[in-house]
């Protein structure tokens, strides 16, 4: 069996219905994989005794789960009321001017995905944006060169 | 202005995130002291107590631990939501991030007072560095044999805020898509795995050892009569000094602001005030002396909320909030009842025709009647805050609809705070084209 068979496993044991399990196991094999892919259902479906497609329909449900390949980066820009009211579209614009692509999309080498998202819970450090899942608060226009800079050198 | 500190006591002078630290304050005594008294005694506790959820909706925490069926013909079960998503609130994750080892505790006492022995805590997927802290937290607390037969789990959302909604909650723990249940029967009833639960926000469970420890006598005695207790209230938007600050309830919106918060900058004017929340009625200046406690922010026209005060200056177009605000309720909304799901849509397909200069009169009748026809009428609330929330923008601020109407464009034309905004519903989801190795 394979380390996320096992991984997954472990997660099952946490809780009274092994049902329970799909939200960790399907972050735990998108961590692993970059994106759910059909073998990636595939894979969590088996470790839990579940269908392919019912994990894919979780998966459907929640915004994080990334059901197409993203780049290896994430940028993420929360639009919502209080980000929005202390410039929030100003830092959105300036990551698609130095990115070159729109919200929703991936750079052309496959190093940046960006999206707007809903609030992230950092209204008092406004703009909030994250990146890999880490926050950065607050973000004006001005960070956002030197931010993408610092992500193209990891890439 | 009464400050006072319950929930971030002594977390400016110590690393409270530390196990040691958390005790050298007195941390775990409450816990002892509750671990000596009957479960009944400790249910009295917190319904003399008189403490309010903390979550939004406000319902007596002592009254809902009293509900809980303790006859052992099912496990009965603690349910925490940190699935904190209410666009203005922050305060969860500040509890979690600072102190996590006073919700830790506060779970373990209520756990005693329902005689449950698993608890989950559901946080927010987005939290990555607060789960890593709780986690710890939590690892710590159990190696230190604080659990005693207990056992918490803490369960990570993946980006939904109906998750907050706690029947969702359940669903989305249980592994199935987060959509709210019917009611009844109530969680405390029939809850997680059909079985009795108790289901309480993160600052609700918080308040709790400060209460064993000190008495609801005592609790009692700190703000107004009838909304006892501190809360750490989140402010945001235009405002010089945004973030939390715990308060008495009671306080004003104007000491929030401008003493606390420090006004707006550059001395503009407050045009708004979202005084719990995206979700409740919008108040406006005149509204500034408001206490905010349940009661008087009920009085007001709005709600308590999630004590989450956003401030709006007088460069926002409210067509534009209000646009902003429903595409949220629209991307948010599960999809499970037919009011809220197709609503939504409407409502947004109507403000976007006047704040694109395409609207008629009619429109604004429109809105109301869309509103009327979602209020009431699903499993949860969701809908509902949809529609107080634009129904207050509306009402409040008709005249900037009708000039959007009138003038065939938006009147900011182009100056307005937040003009241009994408929300994510916006987003053109094009898949890249090759995979990355």
């Amino acid at each position: 069996m394979t380390e996320l068979y096992d991984e997954i496993q472990q997660f099952r044991a946490r809780y009274p219905d092994s049902r329970s399990a799909v939200m960790p196991a399907l972050r735990a094999a998108q961590e692993r994989y970059g994106w759910l892919s059909p073998g990636a259902f595939r894979e969590v479906a088996e470790a839990l005794d579940l269908t392919p497609a019912y994990c894919k329909g979780i998966a459907t449900f929640y915004d994080m789960y990334h059901l197409e390949p993203v780049g290896r980066h994430s940028v993420e820009v929360c639009t919502n009321l209080a980000c929005a009211l202390v410039g929030a579209q100003r830092v959105v614009a300036a990551f698609e001017h130095e990115l070159g692509v729109a919200a929703g999309e991936t750079t052309e080498d496959g190093s940046v995905t960006f999206r707007t998202i809903e609030c992230a819970g950092g209204c008092g450090y406004a703009p909030v944006v994250v990146v890999d899942g880490r926050y950065r608060e607050p973000v004006v226009p001005e960070d956002v060169a030197a931010l993408v800079e610092e992500l193209r050198a990891e890439a | 202005m009464p400050k006072r500190d319950l929930l971030l006591a002594h977390a400016n002078e110590r690393d409270l995130t530390q196990l040691g630290e958390y005790r050298a304050v007195g941390g775990y005594e409450p816990l002892e002291k509750a671990r000596a008294m009957e479960p009944d005694e400790l249910i009295d506790e917190l319904v003399a107590s008189t403490l309010r959820g903390r979550g939004g909706a406000g319902f007596p925490t002592g009254r809902k631990a009293s509900l809980v069926d303790r006859s052992g013909a099912r496990p009965s079960y603690l349910v925490v939501n940190a699935d904190e998503s209410e666009p203005g609130a922050f305060k969860d994750r500040e509890i979690m991030r600072r102190n996590p080892h006073l919700l830790i505790e506060g779970c373990l006492i209520v756990a005693r007072a329902i005689l449950s022995r698993n608890v989950f805590i559901y946080i927010r997927g987005e939290y990555v560095t607060e789960y890593e802290i709780l986690q710890r937290a939590v690892d710590d607390a159990q190696a230190d044999g604080l659990f005693g037969d207990v056992d918490i789990v803490v369960h990570r959302g993946a980006g939904a805020y109906i998750c907050g909604e706690e029947t969702a909650l359940l669903d989305s723990l249980e592994g199935k898509r987060g959509q709210p249940r019917p009611r009844p029967p109530f969680p405390p009833i029939q809850g997680l795995y059909m079985s009795p639960t108790q289901i309480n926000n993160v600052q609700t469970i918080a308040t709790i050892p400060p209460i064993v420890r000190m008495g609801a006598s005592e609790f009692l005695k700190i703000g107004p009569e009838n909304s006892p207790g501190t809360a750490l209230f989140s402010l945001s938007g235009n405002v010089v000094n945004p973030g939390n600050y715990e308060l008495e309830l009671g306080s004003t919106l104007r000491e929030l602001i401008f003493d606390v918060g420090g006004g707006v900058p550059g001395g503009r004017e407050i045009k708004a005030i979202i005084p719990g929340g995206s979700s409740v009625p919008i108040l406006t200046p005149d509204q500034l002396d408001t206490p905010m406690d349940y009661d008087s922010i009920a009085a007001a026209g709005s709600f308590f909320g999630s004590a989450a005060v956003m401030v709006i200056d007088e460069r926002c177009c409210m067509v534009q909030l209000a646009l902003r605000a429903e595409k949220f309720y629209m991307h948010e909304s599960c999809g499970k009842c037919t009011p809220c799901r197709e609503g939504t849509r409407w409502l947004v397909q109507i403000l976007e025709k006047i704040e694109d200069g395409r609207g008629e009169y009619a429109d604004l009748d429109l809105l109301d009647d869309v509103g009327s026809r979602i209020l009431g009428r699903s499993l949860c609330a969701l809908g509902d805050f949809a529609v107080w929330s634009v129904q207050s923008y509306l009402r409040k601020f008709r005249a900037e609809f009708e000039e959007h109407i009138e003038l065939g464009r938006c009147p900011f034309g182009g100056e307005s705070s937040i003009e241009g905004i994408l929300a994510p519903s916006d987003q053109h989801h094009r898949p890249i084209a090759t995979v990355p190795a």
